[in-house]
C-alpha cells in the first residue's frame, strides 16, 4: 500500500540536530517553581488553565441560573449577569483552552514526540508561563476593583465596552485589556518556542511527515496564533488608548446617555475586523491541537494507523491557511460593505471541505479496526459526535444569508459551544486520561473515567442540542431576561429550566474527574512505560515519568511513522517509532 | 459496545427532537421566505450528513469492537476513496452555497421604489423618522443633538423640516410596499431585529447602515435589539405595526414634523421661563 515516493528505511537519515546540554536546576526553587523543563512548565500551564477553567464553569452556572429563574436569585442583577457572561467567555476561550492546548499539551508533548531533550529556548519558555500567570491574575483581580470586571461581552466591542452603560467600564475594562496584552506577550514567547522546536529540534529520522498529528496540530495552531494574536494585540492597545487617553481609534462622535463626548472620527467596525482577524483563527487555534490529539487517541485505541495521514496533514495546513481569511463571517450584519458577504461566505464554506475530510478519515480509521473502548477512546468518540454536530451548524452561520436571521441568537451560542466548547473539552479530558500514565506513572481509574464520560458527553449534548431550537425560534443571546415577548412561548422558559438543571449536574459531575485525578496520583495502578502499547516516541522514554532531558544518554533514532499499528508480519500489534526496522518493512 | 447503541440513540433522539420540537421559526411576515427555504435546504443536506457519519461510526464501533484474536487491517491510505469523498463534499457545499449567494444578492439589492425610513437607536430605546411631504429625509449629525432635537436633525436643512419624528417607539408601515430602513445610532452598536421579518442589521455610530424588506402580513411585531448595548439591552424594545395603506396614511398624518416639534418645545420653554 505504501507510496513509492516515501523513502524506505534501511538506514536512518542523517542527524538533523546535535545533542544539547541543558540547564540543570540546583535548588528546589529552580526545579519546581522557576523551572525551565518543558514538562514542568506544561503542568504549571495546565494547572493554571484548569483552575481558571473551573472559575469559568462556575460563572456558567450564574448565567444559567439567571436564564432559568430570572430575578429569583438576589445577587444576580444585570451587571453581574453580563460580567459573568464576559468573564466566562473570555476565560474559556483564551485563558483556558488556548493555554491548556498550547502551553499545556504543547509543552509536554512536542519535545517528547519529536525526540527532543527540551524546547529550544527553555528560559523564554519559563518566562512565557510566568507572564501568562500574571495575565491571569490581572484578569481575576478585576473582581476586586470598584465596579468589578467588565461586562462588555467577550467581544469587547467599542463604543459600548468603554462607556458608562456597561458594567466595569471604569477599571474592569482596563484590567481586561492589560491582561490580554500580557497574555499575548506570554503566548508569543511560548509560541515561538513550539514552532522553532518542531522545525529545529526533531531527532534523527523524525521527518516532518513522520510527526504524530498531535504535533502537526499544535505546530499549525502555534503558527496561526503567532499570526492572529497581533491583531488582538493592536486592537487592545488602541482600545486602551481610547479609554485612557481619549484617542479616537474606534470612537466616532457620539452622545453618551445625554452627554456629548469628545471622540471624533473613529471606526467601531475597524475594531471588529481586528478582533475577528484574531477571533476566527482562535477557533482553529483551539481546534487544530484537538484534531491532532484526537487523531492519535483514535489510532492508538483502535490499534490501527490513522487513515490517510498525508491527507490529514494537508487538511490541517489548508484549514490553517483558509481560516485566516474567513473572519468576516462574524460580521455579516455588522454594517460592513455587504459585498464582503460573498467573499467570506465562499471562504467559510470552503473550509468545510478539508474539515469534512478529516472527519471522514477519523471515522474510516475505525473501519476494520480493533477498537478498545477505553476512557480516552470514549472521549475521542464523544468529540466526533459533538464536533460533527457543531460543524454542520457552522454551514448555516457561514452561508451569509442563512446567518442573517440566526446571528446574535441562541443558535450561535449552541453552535460555538458544540464545536469549540464541548468538542475540545472532551478532547482535553481524553488526552488527560491518555497521557496521565506517562506524566505520573500511574493509571487513572477506568470505571470513574467512564462514569465521567457518560455524564459529560450526554449531558453536554442535552444542554446545547435543544438550545439551537430556541435560536431558530429567534431568542436573542446576551439577554439578561427575556421579559414579556410575544413570540416566545411559555415552553421556552421550561426548556431553559431543563437546560439549567442539566448544566448544574454536568458541572458538579466534574468533581468525579478531579477526585480521580488526585486520587490516582497515589492509588492509581502503576502504569509502566507504555500502558496503551502506543507507537509514538513519547511512550518510549527510558524513564516514566520522563526525566530531565527526556532520553537518558542517547537521543532516540526514528525509523518509521508513529502509526505502525497492526503491521502485517510484526510480532505485536504495534511497532514503536524507534524500534529497528524489520526486514522487508515498508513503513512510511 | 454500549457506545454504539448510544450513538444510534443520539441520532434517533436528535431527529425526534427536531420533528417534535415546538420551538420553530416564527410565522414569516416579510418577503424573505427564500431565507427560510435556504435554511430548510441546509437542514436537509447537513442533517443527512450528520446521520450518515454517526450511523456509519456506530456500525464500525459495533462491528470492529475488540474481541480476543481480532487484529486491525493495515491500510495507510486510499487516495481514490479520499478523492471521491472530497468531490462529494464539495458538491454538497456548492449546493448550499449557490442558493445562499443568490438570495444574498437580492438582500443587498434595494428596490428603486423602496420607501426610505430611518430607525435611530439610543441606549435603550428606538425612535423613527419618516420623510414628510417632500419624500426626502433631511441630513443629521450628532453635533445637533440637544434637548429639543433628540435625533440630531440638521436645523438648517430644508429637507428635514417636514420629516416626521416618531419617538413613541412605535413604527407603522404599509403592507406590501418595500421599505429601506436606514439605521443610525447615537451612542453604541445596536441591531434592528424583528424575528418575523428575518432580516436584521447593526446600527453603527458614525455611519448610516441599511437593509430592506417588504412587509407581507398585517399585524403587530416586537422590535428587539440584537447587538449587546449595555445593561439595558433586553429592555430596548419597539413595536412595528404593519397595516393597510389607508391606516398607515391616517397614522402618518397624526405624526409631528421636525418643525412642529421644535416650535412646541420652544413654546414650552418660554412658558417655563415665564413662570
Ligand atoms: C457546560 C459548560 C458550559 C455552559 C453550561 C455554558 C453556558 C453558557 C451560556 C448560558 C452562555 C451565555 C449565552 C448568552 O449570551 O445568552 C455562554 C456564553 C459563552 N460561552 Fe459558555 N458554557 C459552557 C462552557 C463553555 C466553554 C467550554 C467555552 C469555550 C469555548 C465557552 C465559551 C463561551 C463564550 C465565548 C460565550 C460568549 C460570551 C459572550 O457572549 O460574551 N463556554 N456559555
Ligand atoms: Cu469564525
Ligand atoms: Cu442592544
Amino acid at each position: 500500500m505504501t507510496d513509492a515516493s516515501v523513502p524506505q528505511n534501511v538506514a536512518p537519515p542523517p542527524a538533523e540536530v546535535e545533542d544539547v546540554e541543558l540547564y540543570h536546576a540546583h535548588s528546589w526553587l529552580t526545579k519546581y517553581v522557576f523551572c525551565q523543563d518543558a514538562k514542568v512548565i506544561a503542568i504549571q500551564y495546565a494547572g493554571t488553565a484548569i483552575t481558571v477553567g473551573v472559575l469559568a464553569l462556575v460563572l456558567s452556572w450564574v448565567i444559567r441560573l439567571q436564564l432559568a429563574f430570572p430575578g429569583a436569585i438576589p445577587f444576580i442583577d444585570a451587571s453581574v449577569y453580563y460580567q459573568s457572561v464576559t468573564m466566562h467567555g473570555m476565560i474559556m476561550v483564551v485563558y483556558m483552552l488556548t493555554a491548556i492546548f498550547l502551553g499545556g499539551f504543547g509543552n509536554y508533548l512536542i519535545p517528547l514526540m519529536v525526540g527532543a531533550r527540551d524546547m529550544v529556548f527553555p528560559y523564554v519558555n519559563m518566562l512565557s508561563y510566568w507572564v501568562y500567570l500574571i495575565a491571569t491574575l490581572v484578569l481575576v483581580s478585576s473582581y476586586f476593583v470598584p465596579g468589578g470586571p467588565t461586562g462588555a461581552g467577550w467581544t469587547l466591542y467599542p463604543p459600548q465596552s468603554i462607556l458608562t452603560g456597561t458594567p466595569g467600564y471604569d477599571y474592569g475594562i482596563i484590567l481586561m485589556l492589560v491582561s490580554l496584552i500580557l497574555f499575548i506577550v506570554g503566548f508569543t514567547m511560548g509560541g515561538l518556542n513550539y514552532v522553532v522546536t518542531v522545525l529545529q529540534a526533531r531527532t534523527r529520522g523524525m521527518t516532518l511527515m513522520r510527526m504524530p498529528l498531535t504535533v502537526w496540530g499544535i505546530f499549525a495552531a502555534a503558527v496561526m496564533a503567532l499570526l492572529a494574536f497581533p491583531g488582538l494585540f493592536v486592537a487592545c492597545v488602541m482600545l486602551l488608548l481610547d479609554r485612557t487617553l481619549g484617542t479616537s481609534f474606534f470612537m466616532p462622535s457620539l452622545v453618551e446617555l445625554g452627554e456629548r463626548k469628545d471622540y471624533v472620527g473613529g471606526s467601531p467596525i475597524l475594531f471588529q475586523h481586528l478582533f475577528w482577524f484574531f477571533g476566527h483563527p482562535e477557533v482553529y487555534i483551539v481546534a487544530l491541537p484537538a484534531f491532532g490529539i484526537v487523531s492519535d487517541l483514535i489510532s492508538v485505541h483502535a490499534r490501527k494507523n490513522i487513515f490517510g495521514y498525508r491527507m490529514m496533514v494537508w487538511a490541517i495546513i489548508a484549514i490553517g491557511v483558509l481560516s485566516m481569511v474567513v473572519w468576516g463571517h462574524h460580521m455579516y450584519v455588522s454594517g460592513m460593505d455587504p459585498w464582503f458577504g460573498f467573499f467570506f461566505a465562499v471562504t467559510t464554506l470552503a473550509i468545510a471541505v478539508p474539515t469534512a475530510l478529516k472527519v471522514y478519515n477519523w471515522v474510516l480509521t475505525l473501519w476494520h479496526a480493533d477498537i478498545h473502548f477505553t476512557t480516552p477512546m470514549l472521549f475521542a468518540l464523544g468529540f466526533l459526535v459533538t464536533f460533527v454536530n457543531g460543524g454542520i451548524t457552522g454551514l448555516y452561520l457561514g452561508n451569509v444569508i442563512v446567518d442573517v436571521p440566526l446571528s446574535a441568537t441562541l443558535f450561535v451560542v449552541a453552535h460555538f459551544h458544540m464545536v469549540m466548547g464541548i468538542a475540545p473539552v472532551l478532547v482535553i479530558f481524553g488526552a488527560i486520561y491518555h497521557w496521565y500514565p506517562k506524566i505520573t506513572g500511574r493509571m487513572m481509574d477506568e470505571r470513574l473515567g467512564k462514569i465521567h464520560f457518560w455524564i459529560t458527553f450526554l449531558g453536554a449534548y442535552a444542554i446545547f442540542f435543544p438550545m439551537h431550537y430556541l435560536g431558530v425560534l429567534g431568542m436573542p443571546r446576551r439577554f439578561y431576561e427575556m421579559g414579556e415577548t410575544a413570540f416566545v412561548p411559555a415552553s421556552a422558559a421550561t426548556l431553559n429550566i431543563v437546560i439549567t438543571v442539566i448544566a448544574l449536574a454536568v458541572g458538579f459531575a466534574q468533581s468525579i474527574f478531579f477526585y480521580n485525578l488526585f486520587r490516582s496520583l497515589k492509588y492509581g495502578a502503576p502504569a509502566g512505560g507504555n500502558p496503551w502499547r502506543a507507537a509514538s516516541l513519547e511512550w518510549q522514554t527510558p524513564e516514566t515519568p520522563p526525566g530531565h532531558g527526556n532520553w537518558g544518554a542517547h537521543l532516540p533514532v526514528v525509523y518509521r511513522w508513529p502509526y505502525a499499528y497492526s503491521v502485517p508480519g510484526a510480532p505485536e500489534d504495534y511497532l514503536p517509532q524507534n524500534a529497528p526496522p524489520m526486514s522487508g518493512e515498508h513503513s512510511p | 459496545m454500549s457506545i454504539a447503541i448510544v450513538m444510534v440513540l443520539v441520532v434517533a433522539g436528535s431527529i425526534l427532537f427536531h420533528v417534535l420540537s415546538p420551538w420553530r421559526a416564527t410565522p414569516i411576515a416579510s418577503n424573505w421566505g427564500f431565507i427560510d427555504d435556504t435554511m430548510g435546504l441546509t437542514f436537509l443536506v447537513t442533517g443527512a450528513g450528520f446521520v450518515a457519519v454517526i450511523l456509519f461510526m456506530a456500525y464500525c464501533l459495533y462491528r470492529f469492537r475488540h474481541e480476543p484474536g481480532r487484529r486491525a487491517a493495515y491500510e495507510p491510505e486510499n487516495q481514490k476513496l479520499e478523492a471521491w469523498l472530497g468531490i462529494v463534499t464539495t458538491i454538497a457545499v456548492v449546493i448550499l452555497l449557490a442558493p445562499g449567494l443568490l438570495v444574498w444578492g437580492q438582500f443587498i439589492t434595494v428596490p428603486k421604489d423602496a420607501m426610505e425610513i430611518e430607525a435611530v437607536g439610543v441606549q435603550w430605546n428606538w425612535s423613527f423618522r419618516l420623510a414628510g411631504v417632500d419624500h426626502q429625509l433631511g441630513s443629521s449629525d450628532v453635533r445637533y443633538i440637544d434637548t429639543t432635537n433628540s435625533l440630531g436633525l440638521s436645523p438648517a436643512d430644508p429637507k428635514g423640516q417636514d420629516d416626521l419624528l416618531v419617538t413613541s417607539g412605535e413604527l407603522h408601515l404599509p403592507l406590501g410596499k418595500p421599505v429601506k430602513v436606514l439605521l443610525r445610532s447615537i451612542d453604541v452598536l445596536h441591531d434592528f431585529y424583528v424575528p418575523e421579518i428575518r432580516a436584521k442589521m447593526d446600527l453603527v455610530p458614525g455611519i448610516v447602515t441599511n437593509f430592506w424588506f417588504t412587509p407581507t402580513k398585517i399585524g403587530e411585531y416586537e422590535i428587539l435589539c440584537a447587538a449587546y448595548c449595555g445593561t439595558g439591552h433586553p429592555q430596548m424594545r419597539g413595536k412595528m405595526i404593519i397595516e393597510s395603506e389607508a391606516d398607515f396614511e391616517k397614522w402618518q398624518t397624526a405624526q409631528q414634523t421636525f418643525e412642529q416639534s421644535r416650535k412646541s418645545d420652544a413654546s414650552r420653554d418660554t412658558r417655563a421661563s415665564a413662570q
